[in-house]
This record gives C-alpha cells, sequence and structure tokens, in this order.
C-alpha cells in the first residue's frame, strides 16, 4: 500500500480517525506522518525505563506476587500507578512513597540528598507581603461597592484611599 | 495578524549564529522544572484542577517584572500551523501540541524566554541563548525563577529539592543542554563513539527536536540526566567540560578533513551548496543535510558569499509550518516542496 499523502513509499502508519462519527483511515508512509506531527517513533518511554529500575527494588515483592497496594494519602494515585504512567500524583507522593523511592533516585541519580538551590527565604517573605497586600486589597474593593451602595460617602472616599495606599505598596514590592 | 505572526519577522535566539563557539555550538539551553505546591501534577489533576492552574500561574508569569510585554497564548486557542511554528522554533513541547487543554506558553522578548504552564510540570522554564553560553542561560533562568517564587510557592522539600512529576528530574529540576553541530564527526565515523562516551558520563545525546527523534543535518543536543545531588553550578560545569571535549574533537576532525581528505570535503560541501541552489523540489530532510554542508562550508570559510545566520534561517523557515505561515496558507507535501526550493534558491542568491 502506498502512502495517501505522497504517493511515492510505502505506507506504515495507519491512522483511523472518528469526528462525528464519520470514519476517516489514512495510511501514511513514515516521512509524511512526521510531517503531519503524528508521533510515529515507539517512545520507549519514561515509565519503561522506570518499571524497569524499581523491578530491581521489588525483587521480593514481586516473588511474593502482590503488587504493592500502597496509595498516596493526598491524591490517591498507587503506587502501581506510578511504575505503569512512571509520574507520580502529586509533591506528596514523595513522602507517601519514600522506602520504594529511595532506591529508585539513588539508582537514577546517585543521590538522595538535594544539595542546589533552595527557595530564598527573603523571597518567601516578599510572597507571603504580597499575598497579604492582595487579600487586603481585594478586601477593601469588596468594602467600597457596599459603601457607594449604601452612599456612604465619607467611608468610601477613606476605602478609596486605602486602596490607592495598597495598590502603591503591591507595586514596590513587585521590583 | 496574530501575535505569533510577528514572530515570523525575527531571528530566534537560538539561530542568531553569535556568541562563543558559534562555528560548532548552535545554541545553549536551560530548563528548570517546578510545581506549585497546592496542586496535583498536571497529568493527575482533574480538569478543573489543571484550569486553576493554569490561572495562578497565568497570574505569576504574566506578573513578573522579566516578563513584561511577552507574547501570551492559551495552547487551545491557537491553530494547528501555529502550535507546529511553535514547536519547531523550540518555544513549546511537543506534549503542547498533542494535548492543548489548559496549557499556556509565554515568550518573552527576542525569544530567549519561554515558560510553558501546565507542561509535565505545572512550569517550565526555557531560556536559550545563540553560541556555548550555559552560563548566561542560568544567570537569566535564575532572575525570572526568583522572580516567580515572590509569587506563587512551589514544591519543595530540603530532601529532595524542588519536587517534580517524574523523579528523573527532581533536586534541580535543571536540564542544561547544548545543540552542537557535528558534520566531520559524522564524515569521519567516529560519533558514536563520541556519543558512547558521553552517556557513559551521565549525559544524553539527542537529535535537533527533542527526544526520539533523529540527529537531521548533523545536529545533536547534548544534555545532563542527573538533577539530584548536584548543585545547578555542578551540573552545568560537567556539561561543559564535556561539551568542550567534543568541540576540541569537532575541530580536530575538520582539520583532518582538510589535510587528508580535501577532495571529498570539498566535493561533499559545494555538491550540497550546488543542489540547494539549483534544486526546484526538495524535502526536509534533504534541505537539512545539504544545509548542514554548507553551513560546514561557512564554518570552515570555504564559502563566502553567505553567512551563518542565512544558513541558520533556512534551517528554520524551510520547517513545514514556518514555509506555510511565510506562504499564508496551508500547503500540501509536494506544495511545500516546491516553494521550499524556491526559498532556498532566492535565499542564497540573496534576493
Amino acid at each position: 500500500m502506498l502512502c495517501d499523502e505522497c504517493g511515492k513509499n510505502k505506507a506504515t502508519v495507519h491512522l483511523t480517525e472518528i469526528v462525528n462519527d464519520q470514519v476517516t483511515k489514512l495510511n501514511l508512509c513514515e516521512t509524511c506522518a512526521k510531517e503531519r506531527g503524528q508521533d510515529v517513533e515507539q517512545h520507549f518511554g519514561v515509565a519503561d525505563l522506570l518499571a524497569a529500575l524499581s523491578d530491581v527494588e521489588a525483587v521480593p515483592q514481586a516473588a511474593a506476587g502482590a503488587p504493592s497496594k500502597l496509595k498516596c494519602h493526598h491524591c490517591g494515585l498507587g503506587y502501581e500507578d506510578f511504575r505503569k504512567i512512571g509520574r507520580l500524583g502529586c509533591s506528596e507522593c514523595y513522602g507517601s512513597f519514600k522506602p520504594n523511592l529511595l532506591p529508585l533516585l539513588k539508582r537514577i541519580h546517585g543521590a538522595i540528598q538535594h544539595v542546589g538551590k533552595s527557595p530564598d527565604p527573603t523571597l518567601l517573605k516578599e510572597y507571603k507581603t504580597l499575598t497579604k497586600l492582595q487579600e487586603e486589597l481585594e478586601a477593601a474593593k469588596q468594602d467600597l461597592q457596599k459603601a457607594v451602595k449604601n452612599e456612604e460617602f465619607e467611608e468610601a472616599a477613606a476605602l478609596r484611599d486605602k486602596i490607592k495606599f495598597l495598590e502603591k505598596k503591591m507595586k514596590e514590592g513587585k521590583g | 495578524m496574530t501575535k505569533i505572526d510577528h514572530l515570523l519577522k525575527q531571528t530566534c535566539e537560538w539561530l542568531r549564529g553569535t556568541g562563543p563557539n558559534s562555528d560548532i555550538v548552535m545554541s545553549s539551553r536551560i530548563r528548570l522544572a517546578r510545581n506549585l505546591e497546592k496542586f496535583p501534577f498536571s497529568h493527575w489533576a482533574s480538569k478543573k484542577q489543571e484550569k486553576e492552574i493554569l490561572e495562578v500561574l497565568e497570574t505569576a508569569v504574566l506578573g513578573s517584572e522579566l516578563m513584561k510585554g511577552s507574547l501570551y497564548a492559551r495552547m487551545a486557542e491557537v491553530d494547528d500551523v501555529d502550535k507546529q511554528f511553535l514547536l519547531e522554533r523550540h518555544l513549546i513541547s511537543r506534549e503542547q501540541v498533542v494535548h492543548p487543554e489548559f496549557k499556556g506558553v509565554a515568550v518573552g522578548d527576542k525569544e530567549v524566554v519561554s515558560i510553558m504552564i501546565n507542561e509535565e510540570d505545572h512550569l517550565r522554564i526555557q531560556v536559550m541563548q545563540s553560541g556555548f553560553n550555559l552560563q548566561e542561560c542560568w544567570r537569566i533562568a535564575g532572575r525570572v525563577d526568583d522572580s516567580l517564587h515572590k509569587r506563587t510557592q512551589f514544591a519543595f522539600s530540603p530532601d529532595w529539592g524542588y519536587l517534580t512529576a517524574c523523579p528523573t528530574n527532581v533536586g534541580t529540576g535543571l536540564r542544561a543542554s547544548v545543540m552542537l553541530h557535528l558534520p566531520s564527526l559524522v564524515m569521519t565515523k567516529q560519533i558514536n563513539r563520541v556519543i558512547q562516551a558521553i552517556t557513559k558520563l551521565g549525559m544524553t545525546a539527542r537529535g535537533l527536536y527533542g527526544e526520539g527523534t533523529e540527529a537531521e543535518g548533523n545536529f545533536f543536543q547534548i544534555s545532563n540526566q542527573i538533577t539530584l545531588g548536584s548543585s545547578e553550578a555542578d551540573i552545568i560545569d560537567n556539561l561543559e567540560r564535556i561539551i568542550r571535549q567534543v568541540i576540541g574533537h569537532e575541530e580536530n576532525a575538520r582539520k583532518v578533513l582538510m589535510k587528508q581528505n580535501k577532495e571529498l570535503l570539498m566535493d561533499r560541501i559545494w555538491r550540497a551548496n550546488g543542489a540547494l541552489r539549483s534544486a526546484y523540489i526538495i524535502n526536509t530532510k534533504e534541505t537539512m543535510a545539504l544545509l548542514s554542508m554548507v553551513r560546514l562550508g561557512v564554518d570552515m570559510n570555504l564559502i563566502s558569499d553567505v553567512d551563518r545566520r542565512a544558513v541558520n534561517e533556512l534551517l528554520i523557515l524551510t520547517q513545514p509550518a514556518h514555509l506555510q505561515k511565510i506562504e499564508g496558507r496551508v500547503l500540501s507535501s509536494a506544495q511545500r516542496d516546491a516553494r521550499r526550493a524556491h526559498l532556498i534558491r532566492r535565499r542564497l542568491e540573496g534576493r
């Protein structure tokens, strides 16, 4: 079978698309499939590699024939899911699967202790200040709407000044 | 004209053809993976959560003083040709093209910084520089990272560093990579030995368009694999040392070819130059292979009527989506082959 696109090369990629109950079949050669952005390479995925790596560690378990029942208490991802998809569910998974992950990390990186950049505490402080200012600003804006609705104009003027002040402070903090 | 169309008028940072060792090193890149504390990783998040992640990070990224005036797009609102176009310019990943829902990209001035939202990790910060310049990439990436730390909190553990969806990125979350043009190591059949050695040292080598792509046009991306247990500076330093070795080998192979096999070298270069200037139909693969030879000719001062930047620009302008953007319409594969040849002839003749 020849490629539907170029009509020159042998078609090796066969696609079936169903759009609004209409079935279209497309036979492409590798070059044209690639040009269309279809993933033809058999992705030798990270999941396979991770599974292979963690297999070594899980020998006693595998021998007992029992897949791990470990689950992350935070996001519900099971350790077996992780082995299949090669991705963890959330940052808490690292803690939930710690005993299984440590040997895996050791295998991948040859280390289990981070030594690089840490979030700068002053940035964390700025983040907290900015978040607080943001919250105050939102509250003041809501109060202002209420004040205007209730025709409390003195209150409204004071709130307007407060909003201006908070906005200025936020701008300064962002430098 | 859409915002994305404007990119067509400028040369991407990584194709400028300038910077240290730019006769062999095309570009340097640093990527940082970061995730928000409160949400599941993108692949495990519900649609509602993915949308929230997108919104939270859009605010943080676009609020950063370093990303002022950047181009921002939600992938779901970008048409197919434009998505492919951004991919060809290395501004987004294949993942963003295939599954665009709730994904976004911010592209900074001159395409030096691009930030992807809801990729494998919530945030991928990418910084590119022309030539061999990882230090500058890291300097910029660090500043962007800091400016985002002010606006959001990332998942971090003192033991395991920045926590990522895949344990292969945990720790620094840093991937440094350098794109090299190694035609002489390919011609002298030394490339496999070089790649084997690189792999043994804990680095990976891949093609121009990343994972699973061929080294078309003799372009190779070399990057670190290890992200945990070494500092960012050490990871970059290690990679730099290895890259310097590879550059040395390529330089040497060029000298050897010139000395021992000059006719063969000249023949390959000038035939490629001739074919590109005479072809009326040409596909991407052949284009890449021939442009690689012309670039070698330019880099070795054998061809003087074209400059490196012009060759680099052709490498990208001849890609399928770029051709279609230039023409302003969708083209079939056969039409593209003809338009590609036309564009190359015109550009190489300096018109």
